[in-house]
């Protein structure tokens, strides 16, 4: 273990100015700095969630008034979809790891890099600034032609928010594309990418071929609000429908940014955990460009009730249980990888756990919803809400929760408890669960979802989802708690903690200026682990 | 080798690498351009389905003269920046600047015939949400061709400022002798950048100005 021999300082010594850190071009620094502010937007958006529960506790719609509760709502999901979810995992995770993974000394155009937190910086003080002046009612997806010619909320402030932090995922998506394609280590082949690899490639795709059709939809919107005429202007003959492909052809496609970068951490985390090669490589690649590729034809499934062709429907619908099948077989191939595994529970295997479960009945209950017939009934209901909750905090959260743990070392060179992490993933489920299940009840029962009041007959459920909501908080500030002790008082972490496989396991934790002493050689595939 | 080695930076391992990162890097740009444009097309074509003789009758107030004198300079642009690349990879520092001089002072006189059909057009009471006159049978209806209008071509107009400005520092880097046989990655790119937004026009120009004209 040559390489791992403390030779220069670490990239957290090089140096301790705000300028260091506000200038920097080290693609691991720009990882802390996006991790700072996506933490600060995750509990800014849980306090919005945490309101929302705490009106819904009883039927009466006493703690908000129904137009601030429509404000409560779209800000929680402004900020979680775009200033946390859609970053989380590749700003922080992948910035930081990606380079490591294949061998590179930094991204292909650090200042670029850097460049794109600025943006993200800049599009939060926009929504910052939309919440300190009133905030915007239009819900998160921003529909004409209520938000273009009806609300009286700042929807250009939120707009111009979204817009900004767009381009901040559209240059980091063009970053990753040309890291992995040209910055690969001698020997570094495509198929001997770890899946992490993969799925940060697949979602930087999407990120650059999506997320221009949401920018200039969003353009389009403050256009129009501005001069009083467009293209989504009913009056002139023009089609709010417009408006909803164009938003969809976007944010379908951004829930698979959401889950795809954590389904690669997933793969890491369970490999490293059970000691195992994976289950099926080439089939968990192709699954994962099979789902970024399919993900770009499904967006008519959100306009099933909203007057676009029946035929179009039926092509969506398909398209949309197609997709179903390169998820599930992750799935299984996660499940597989567990078979005859030398298993540790640790926090890290206990998160993908939990992803992998939570996954599975979110996507499941994501079949129900892409059955034409059966989403008439449930559309605009809490079975919806419970079916994404699932996916994204089940899901991604989930994930990145594990990401952060099973790195965490690496990052900062110190082991965090591991007694209260494995305590606090369990919690995260059991809170998760209570939270968000009573949900898919509650809409099968036929409420409707962005209403602050509701029938009396469904308070129990929604009782007990407030309850859950009460231990998830407590589960989200435990991690905060006891990671960031660990940073004074943690013990120090070896190169490799987890014995795991992969080449930022082979650099120093945390790793120096440069990552690698000499480009490393590669000779074999990932997740290398001895087979039983 | 000098040269390259002066120009390299530190993530890279040697000129070819950075030189395919920097190349593959402006493709991807440009992927993303034509999906920017791409919304503008999209929605123009969903419009002109739903009011195809509104938009024909919209279409025949552009000045069709002033298009096509615009479209002869962008065309006529690109080809004297595919001609300064070349120089530039010959060694001929001198033709390849005032080549892309001219790049610049033809991108500059489409902006300039540019504005004045703004002009005419906001004489003419064609500007929607700012000074709309018309009347007559299509005359709601036109105003999506004109927002689309405005919008297609002030986006692209934003993209040849753009572009200018790129040729002009370009010029000057290659007039200072920034550029050689072995280094000229940003000469190429800016040229790259430069044939998207001619490529983008020879879009725009028929669904402007020509489609429909004559029925």
């Amino acid at each position: 273990m040559s390489t791992a021999e403390r030779i220069a300082p670490s990239y957290l010594e090089e140096g301790f100015s705000l300028r260091s850190w506000l200038g920097t071009r080290d693609h691991k620094r720009i990882a802390i700095l996006y991790a700072l502010g996506i933490t600060f937007f995750f509990f800014l958006g849980g306090l919005a969630a945490a309101l929302i529960r705490l009106e819904l506790v009883t039927p009466a719609g006493d703690v908000l008034s129904a137009e601030t509760y429509n404000k409560v709502f779209t800000f929680h999901g402004v900020v979680m979809v775009w200033f946390f979810l859609i970053p989380s995992i590749p700003a922080t995770l992948g910035n930081f790891l990606l380079p490591l993974m294949i061998g590179a000394r930094d991204m292909a155009f650090p200042r670029l890099n850097l460049f794109s937190w600025y943006l993200y910086i800049v599009g939060g003080l926009f929504t910052i600034a939309c919440l300190l002046l009133g905030g915007v009612d239009t819900g998160w997806t921003f529909y004409t032609p209520f938000s273009t010619m009806f609300s009286n909320s700042n929807v250009m402030l939120a707009v111009v928010g979204v817009f900004v932090v767009g381009f901040s995922s559209i240059f980091t998506g063009l970053n990753f594309i040309v890291t992995i394609h040209t910055m690969r280590a001698p020997g570094m082949t495509w198929f001997r990418l770890p899946l992490f690899v993969w799925s940060m490639y697949a979602v930087a795709l999407v990120m650059m071929l999506a997320t221009p059709v949401l920018a200039m939809t969003l353009a389009l919107i403050a256009l129009e609000r501005l001069f009083g005429v467009g293209i989504f202007d009913p009056a002139l003959g023009g089609d709010p429908l417009l408006f909803q492909h164009f938003f969809w052809f976007y944010s379908h496609p951004a829930v698979y940014i959401m889950v795809l970068p954590a389904m690669g951490v997933v793969s890491e985390l369970i490999t490293a955990g059970v000691r195992r090669r994976i289950f099926g490589y080439k089939f968990m690649v192709w699954a994962i460009v099979g789902i970024a590729v399919v993900g770009f034809l499904v967006w008519g499934h959100h306009m099933f009730v909203s007057g676009q062709s029946m035929y179009a429907g039926i092509i969506f619908s398909i398209l949309s249980f197609i997709i179903a099948v390169p998820s599930a077989i992750k799935v299984f191939n996660w499940t597989a990888t567990l078979y005859k595994g030398d298993i540790s529970f640790t926090a890290p295997l206990l998160y993908a756990l939990g992803f992998v479960g939570l996954f599975m009945l979110g996507g499941l209950t994501g079949l129900f919803l892409a059955a034409t017939a059966l989403d008439v009934s449930l559309t605009d209901t809490y079975f919806v809400v419970a079916h994404f909750h699932y996916i994204m905090v089940g899901g991604s959260v989930m994930a990145y929760l594990g990401g952060i743990h099973y790195w965490w070392p690496k990052i900062t060179g110190r082991l965090y408890s591991e007694a209260w992490a494995r305590f606090a993933a369990i919690l995260m489920f059991f809170g998760f669960n209570l939270t968000f299940f009573p949900q898919y009840v509650l809409g099968w029962e036929g409420m409707p979802r962005r209403y602050h009041e509701y029938l009396p007959q469904y308070q129990v459920l929604n009782v007990l989802s407030s309850a859950g909501a009460t231990i998830l908080a407590v589960s989200y500030l435990l991690p905060l708690g006891y990671l960031l002790w660990s940073l004074r008082h943690g013990a120090r972490a070896g190169a490799n903690p987890w014995n795991a496989q992969g080449l930022e396991w082979t650099t120093p934790s945390p790793p120096t200026l440069h990552n690698f002493e000499e480009t490393p050689q590669v000779t074999g595939g990932p997740y290398a682990y001895e087979q039983p | 080798m000098s040269v390259t080695v002066r120009h390299l930076r530190e993530q890279f391992d040697d000129a070819v690498q950075q030189r395919e990162a920097s190349t593959l890097g402006m493709w991807a740009f440009l992927t993303t351009e034509i999906l920017f444009f791409g919304v503008l097309f999209a929605g123009y074509a969903f419009c002109r389905v739903m009011f195809p003789e509104a938009f024909a009758a919209a279409s025949r107030h552009t000045d069709m003269l002033l298009g096509t004198l615009e479209t002869a300079a962008l065309l006529t642009s690109s080809c004297a920046a595919a001609l300064a690349v070349r120089e530039v990879q010959l060694g001929g520092r001198r033709a390849a600047t005032w080549l892309l001089l001219a790049t610049a002072a033809l991108g500059s006189a489409f902006l300039v015939m540019h504005g004045f059909e703004y002009v005419a057009e906001y004489h003419e009471g064609l500007i929607p949400g700012l000074r709309y006159t018309q009347h007559g049978p299509h005359a709601a209806s036109m105003q999506l061709f004109f927002c689309l209008y405005y919008f297609i071509t002030g986006f692209h107009g934003l993209h040849v400022s753009i572009g200018v400005g790129l040729l002009l520092a370009m010029a000057w880097r290659t007039h200072r002798g920034a550029f050689d046989q072995d280094y000229h990655t940003p000469l190429e790119l800016t040229a790259l950048y430069w044939h998207l937004v001619d490529i983008v026009w020879i879009f725009v120009y028929p669904l402007i100005y020509l489609i429909g004209r004559a029925l």
